[in-house]
């Protein structure tokens, strides 16, 4: 460094800042971030998923204490791995209250980022300059999806087993590589113990760390161009000349830290009576069929995935056609991929003069309210058998899913807006 | 940055070598985390073959042994089960078993060594759930009102014939597999290893 650095603060505040920016970074991000005025209900699920990933964090270092991942059966002849999960539930000490904890915090964390990314849609939070975000926003969901996908194989019950056994056998479809890629995933020619242990690892460590880096990277390019609103216009338009300040934002904090702290009180309300009357979510949060040790000999009569996942194994289920020499299992898989991958390009489909639905014509609003009824659809579809008559419905909607995004770059440029007004509205 | 800086091609060159070594190092250093997540050497040598009793299987019963971690079922026909298979023949996407999905010697309309005794592997070819088995004929199997007897997978709804023939437009690519087999006696089958060159 050539010249002393020159900080405002003094004291031990002050020998700090001259070493690091703390109270620096604490006004660029906290203090001295301006958001927009006209923030709403819709606003609070983004603090909110950091508050489940804090939870889910705390409670998966407690449970790994206790937690053991080893498929062997012991001298009772029950895998250790379902009976350690047992014996946090009956012998640790609170053991039960922070397993149900993480389990009702995997499905509260897809509940929250589903209506975090409704709310992208609504007010077109993913158009420029916030692409990038939203590419990030898409990276955390594939995440989170790894996550919880390996996390509920460690409890090694049935559906534990045969939604793994499912889920590696998708990648032996990709044409040539496939069937070694899905022998690299399990470690064996089955799902086994070695499945198990890596699952263990990429839940604890590996996936943790990427989602830790990707959130960070969210929040970053989040605060580089600032929030959007309900009105999607861009605050930093107008700015107040003397301290050019955006007339239309408010500080972070202490506005929002203090808005965020009521969405926080309702959704802990909410978390605890599930986790004190409902845990298992009525058979969604966690199965039935997963209170019974992994058997690689029979698969429950009915499996199902868990909910988060439904609407997307519908989509795989839906395509029951082969096409170009390559068989319906191979393009179910690139269905359901491209319905996760296709959420990144939205930024680039979207041709609309008016970000927010507030000033979007008809015809987008039409096809949102189409959008979440068949995604809806496809998720409760996805949680029953099969039927000839429920394929049906699940190939109706799943046309109707891609239908969204892939006809967007004409309805959104055909669509009559409304005028966009210059500043926020209240 | 002067011209000449620019042009100083033997630092640059130096640079090229150091990266270029540098990175080769890089992905040699991944071989050995890459080849721990292929099958261990213990996971490789447990696919011994076993043997199944099916001296006490009664006609259209079906049995279970466990072989490398899968479920192999062993089916005794009676006289229905193979009828129906003529009935399916017409519905099923592989009739005449021509993709690989079992030795030479089930190659054949029962995709048996013997008729009646059918062995296959009970993991769908699909995502590899395992198949109910579905025996009752008609409606009352509760598959489909015309349903000869066979498999219904719980997972994606894939149908099998007594022979595990996929029907056709499901999602299933193939017929189940028929595992190598070879009997030792009347009611010993040895599942895993069969006489060479069949």
């Amino acid at each position: 460094m050539a010249a002393e650095k020159q900080v405002t603060t003094t004291g031990i505040l002050g020998w700090i800042d001259e070493r690091f920016p703390l109270t620096s970074s604490y006004k660029a991000h906290l203090s001295e971030y301006y958001a927009p005025k006209n923030f709403n209900f819709w606003y609070f699920f983004g603090s909110l998923a950091l508050l489940v990933l804090v939870i889910q964090i705390v409670t998966g270092i407690f449970l790994t204490m206790h937690y053991k991942p080893d498929a062997n059966l012991n001298l009772a002849g029950v895998p250790v791995a379902f009976a350690s999960v047992e014996y946090i539930m009956r012998d640790v000490p609170g053991g039960w209250i922070i397993r149900y904890m993480h389990s009702t915090g995997a499905s509260s964390f897809f509940i929250v980022v589903y209506l975090h990314m409704f709310r992208g849609l609504l007010y077109g939070s993913y158009r420029k300059p916030r692409e990038l975000i939203w590419i990030f926003g898409t990276l955390i969901f594939l995440a989170l999806m790894a996550e919880a996908f390996m996390g509920y194989l460690l409890p090694w019950g049935q559906m534990s087993y045969w939604g793994a056994q499912v889920i590696v056998n998708l990648f032996s479809a990709i044409p040539v590589i496939g069937p070694d890629l899905s022998l690299l995933i399990r470690g064996d020619y089955v799902i086994s113990d070695a499945t198990l242990n890596r699952f263990f690892s990429f839940h604890v460590i590996a996936v943790p760390l990427v989602l830790l880096g990707l959130v960070v990277a969210h929040i970053i390019a989040l605060h580089e161009v600032g929030s959007n609103n309900p009105d999607g216009i861009e605050i930093k338009k107008n700015k107040d000349p003397a301290t050019g300040l955006p007339l239309d934002g408010i500080p972070f904090h202490p506005y929002y830290s203090v808005k965020d702290m009521v969405g926080v009180g309702v959704f802990l309300f909410v978390f605890c009576a599930i986790l004190f009357f409902a845990p298992e979510g009525g058979g969604y949060f966690i199965e039935a069929n997963n209170f019974f040790p992994a058997d690689p000999m029979v698969t429950p009569p009915h499996i199902a995935p868990v909910w988060y996942f439904t609407p997307f194994y519908s989509i795989l289920r839906a395509v029951t056609y082969p096409l170009f020499g390559l068989d319906a299992k191979f393009w179910g898989v690139v269905a359901m991929g491209a319905a996760v991958v296709i959420i990144a390009f939205l930024p680039w489909l979207d041709k609309s003069p008016a970000k927010s639905i507030r000033y979007r014509g008809p015809i987008y609003k039409i096809w949102l309210a189409v959008f979440v009824v068949s995604f809806i659809i496809l998720g409760y579809l996805g949680v029953l058998p099969p039927t000839p008559g429920r394929t049906l419905v699940s190939q109706i909607c799943a046309l109707l899913y891609f239908g969204f995004f892939l006809l967007m770059p004409w309805y959104s440029k055909v669509d009559k807006c409304k005028p966009v007004p210059e500043r926020v509205t209240g | 940055m002067s011209e000449e800086e620019k042009c100083d091609c033997s630092r640059r060159r130096l640079l090229a070598a150091t990266a270029a070594t540098g990175g080769a190092v890089t992905v040699a250093a991944a071989v050995p985390f890459v080849a721990s997540l292929t099958p261990s050497e213990r996971a490789k040598a447990a696919g011994a073959p076993v043997v199944a009793d099916i001296g006490k299987l009664a006609p259209g019963e079906m049995m279970t042994v466990e072989w490398r971690g899968k479920p192999v079922w062993i089916i005794r026909r009676d006289k229905t089960m193979l009828d129906s298979l003529k009935k399916t023949e017409s519905l099923v996407a592989d009739p005449k078993s021509d993709k690989d999905q079992q030795p030479a010697y089930a190659r054949n309309a029962t995709r048996s060594i013997k008729p009646e005794i059918m062995v296959m592997v009970g993991i769908c070819t699909h995502l590899g759930c395992s198949p109910s088995s579905k025996f009752t004929q008609g409606a009352e199997s509760g598959v489909s009102p015309d349903w000869a007897g066979g498999f219904l997978c719980p997972c994606h709804g894939s149908t099998f014939d007594l022979a595990g023939r996929v029907y056709q437009g499901k999602p299933a690519p193939t017929n189940l597999e028929v595992p190598p087999h070879k009997y030792l006696s009347d009611a010993l089958i040895l599942i895993g290893e069969d006489t060479k060159g069949a």
